[in-house]
């Protein structure tokens, strides 16, 4: 490996050091979000009138895989949700 | 003497302590297991728990811990000479501050990634754990008072580096609106940040006008301003308020906002620091002209004083807190403790060593020394101020002109002083907010009403106490205070590995022998001050403030003495954990 691989190697890993705490918030945050979005879209089920349900129901087929992840996360093996049969 | 020798000689204590004591501990005593499924693969989220790479994970871990106070004990502490205190940061590096943060870890690791605090809880009970939060409750107290302390004497003394120092706020606004919401690469915005600064830091250092010197706006330091403060009381005061103000803000904001995009520039000063001072140190490889024991130095004993005073950069409490707070949840393999643990002690040994000979070489003759460092209050006033001095002069050895060195190193102190002030003021509003609902105290649990209580105890903690060199000096007087309630925690954390190890059959002097060290030392500093120096009693001025808080730290010191010998001597009690 030539000098000018190992030094673009030696700065990779320099700025993966001083990305690591930054990431982690990063992710903390983007997390956050996507409870809070998931909560959003859901809330009819959950008791919560949306008035935005008529166009959060045509999101269902492309966050279900999403809905599932976020179920796993909050600590619910299976589906909490009557309606959607992810699992 | 050649101040290099003091380097290479500590550099050879680290590594023989690295390579055959940390080996020895990680394989005898620990004995690490590289099948081990760490937390960080059983629990892993993407978020906390991520496998990382050792030499990343030690890189985040090192620049986690070392910040401002591994400079401000070793310069201090040198009032006794320069052999006690490099002997405590070279040995209490190896023996202790290496097993405390390497034991730590895997102590954590062995228990799902969780941090000292609820493994206390686990292990002694509740009463601790509330014990624990009035601990950190102090430590964090002291840390605000002694860093707003530290950043409005350096703005006093260096006011060429105020400029870069406010630049850097909206730099790091800027560089974290740029990588959280335009999701861009790091490096170059902050690297960019960096010259910024360091190009103001150059302006600011040759033209008087871009310094922001309020000593002199008010008339000079003589001069009398209003309510009988003199111009540099007054200016002293205007900025712990202003920095009060900011750390308000700065702590309730999110944490990507500000206070991530600064460390990130931070660490990039670690390197750059350490860098400048160790190439400065063997181009110009000054002489030692402090003395190796300052016969001097009688009003104060160094025993058992040095041992709280060098409280990071020997060993430190907070280690504790980053080591299984999150250090312990990204964690790979196992065996990656012994370098991420142990080695970030050593990382931070490094940094205390140099602040070390920064300081022991500045003054030209032993007479400068010892005119400089007269008294233990002359000391504990002048110590950051001679480690600047000192760590201008082995820059001038790469050819960094001494005056612009100066205001780029007091830029670096002030920079890490802020961080930890921001997040020690963030984490003083969490504890309050804990205790809040611990009690029932519904208010205390708002994000305001508990920034408020944390802002207002640390500003009148560093404004009330009576200091040597009169309003607001007293800053420097809880350093003693912050070092007890760090080498505390320090202890509680030595006692919990040991106790585990204790339990598991092993040999538990590794950390038995530094935690009954530790907490001798403590225990006999905090009678002599709190007892004879405080109390009235004697000689000595009554000082309620110091008295009060001291009292209560002692306390706890007896407090936890209690709990260690009744948790040591408890037969067939439950593990901590099932799998360790």
């Amino acid at each position: 490996m030539g000098f000018y691989d190992q030094f673009k190697r030696a700065i990779a890993l320099y700025d993966e050091i001083l990305r690591q705490p930054h990431r982690t918030e990063i992710a903390r945050e983007l997390r956050d979000e996507e409870d809070l979005f998931m909560l959003l879209c859901f809330s009819e089920m959950l008791g919560l009138p949306n008035p935005a349900f008529y166009y959060t129901l045509e999101l269902y087929p492309v966050i279900i895989e999403r809905f599932h992840d976020w179920h796993l996360r909050a600590g619910m093996e299976k589906s909490p949700l009557e309606g959607i049969r992810c699992c | 003497m050649n101040s290099l020798w003091l380097a290479v000689i500590g550099m050879i204590v680290f590594t023989i302590g690295y390579r055959f004591y940390s080996k020895w501990v990680a394989e005898k005593i620990y004995r690490l297991d590289p099948n081990y499924v760490t937390p960080a693969h059983q629990y892993s989220d993407g978020v906390d728990f991520v496998p990382t790479k050792k030499m990343i994970l030690w890189g985040h871990h090192f620049t986690s811990v070392a910040g401002a106070a591994p400079i401000v004990g070793p310069a201090i502490a040198v009032y006794w000479g320069w052999l006690p205190a490099f002997l405590w940061v070279t040995l209490g590096t190896v023996f202790a501050a290496g097993v405390h943060d390497f034991g730590t870890l895997v102590l954590s690791v062995r228990n799902k990634g969780q941090s000292v605090g609820t493994i206390t809880n686990k292990l002694i009970g509740k009463r601790a754990k509330i014990m624990f939060l009035f601990i950190i409750l102090i430590l964090v107290l002291m840390v605000n008072a002694v860093f707003a302390w530290v950043i409005a004497n350096l703005f006093v003394k260096f006011p060429a580096s105020v400029l870069s120092v406010f630049l850097q706020i909206p730099l790091a606004i800027w560089i974290g609106y740029a990588v959280y919401k335009k999701k861009k690469g790091m490096l170059l915005p902050s690297l960019i940040a960096l010259a910024v600064m360091y190009g103001a830091a150059i302006l600011a250092s040759r033209v008087p006008a871009l310094q922001i010197d309020l000593v002199n706006y008010f008339g000079g330091a003589e001069n009398t301003v209003m309510f009988g403060l003199s111009g540099v009381s007054m200016a002293f005061l205007v900025w712990i308020l202003v920095l009060m103000v900011y750390v308000y803000i700065a702590s309730t904001l999110p944490v990507w906002k500000l206070l991530q995009p600064r460390d990130y520039i931070n660490s990039h000063q670690l390197v750059v620091g350490l860098f400048i001072l160790y190439a400065g140190l063997i181009f110009l490889q000054p002489k030692v002209t402090a003395p190796a024991m300052n016969g001097a130095a009688t009003d104060v004993s160094w025993f058992p004083l040095l041992f709280i005073t060098i409280a990071c950069g020997a060993i430190s409490g907070f280690h504790g807190l980053v080591s299984s707070g999150t250090s312990s949840k990204q964690l790979e393999k196992e065996t990656d403790a012994r370098f991420v643990g142990y080695l970030g002690a050593v990382g931070e040994g490094v940094l205390a060593l140099i602040a070390i000979i920064a300081v022991v070489t500045v003054f030209a003759t032993k007479a400068d020394f010892t005119a400089a460092y007269s008294s233990f209050a002359a000391a504990s006033a002048g110590g950051l101020g001679n480690f600047i001095n000192g760590a201008a002069q082995l820059a001038t050895g790469i050819w960094i002109p001494a005056d612009i060195a100066r205001t780029i190193v007091s830029i670096i102190v002030v920079s890490f002083a802020a961080t930890t002030l921001d997040t020690s003021v963030r984490l003083m509003r969490y504890i309050i907010a804990e205790i809040g609902s611990e009690y029932n105290v519904k208010a205390l649990t708002k994000t305001h009403v508990a920034t408020t209580v944390a802002v207002v105890s640390s500003a009148a903690l560093v404004l009330l106490p009576k200091g040597p060199n009169g309003f607001g000096s007293g800053g420097y007087l809880l350093w003693q205070l912050f070092g007890t309630s760090n080498q505390l925690l320090a202890g509680v954390s030595l006692l919990l590995v040991s106790i585990w190890l204790k339990r598991q059959g092993r040999n538990y002097l590794v950390t038995f022998i530094p935690m009954v060290f530790v907490f001798f030392m403590t225990l006999w500093a905090m009678i002599q001050q709190v007892v004879f120096q405080w109390s009235g009693y004697g000689n000595g001025e009554l000082n309620m403030l110091l008295f009060g808080i001291g009292g209560l730290i002692l306390i706890f010191v007896f407090w936890i003495i209690i709990e260690a010998i009744s948790a040591f001597s408890r037969n067939n009690p439950p593990p901590l954990s099932k799998e360790m």
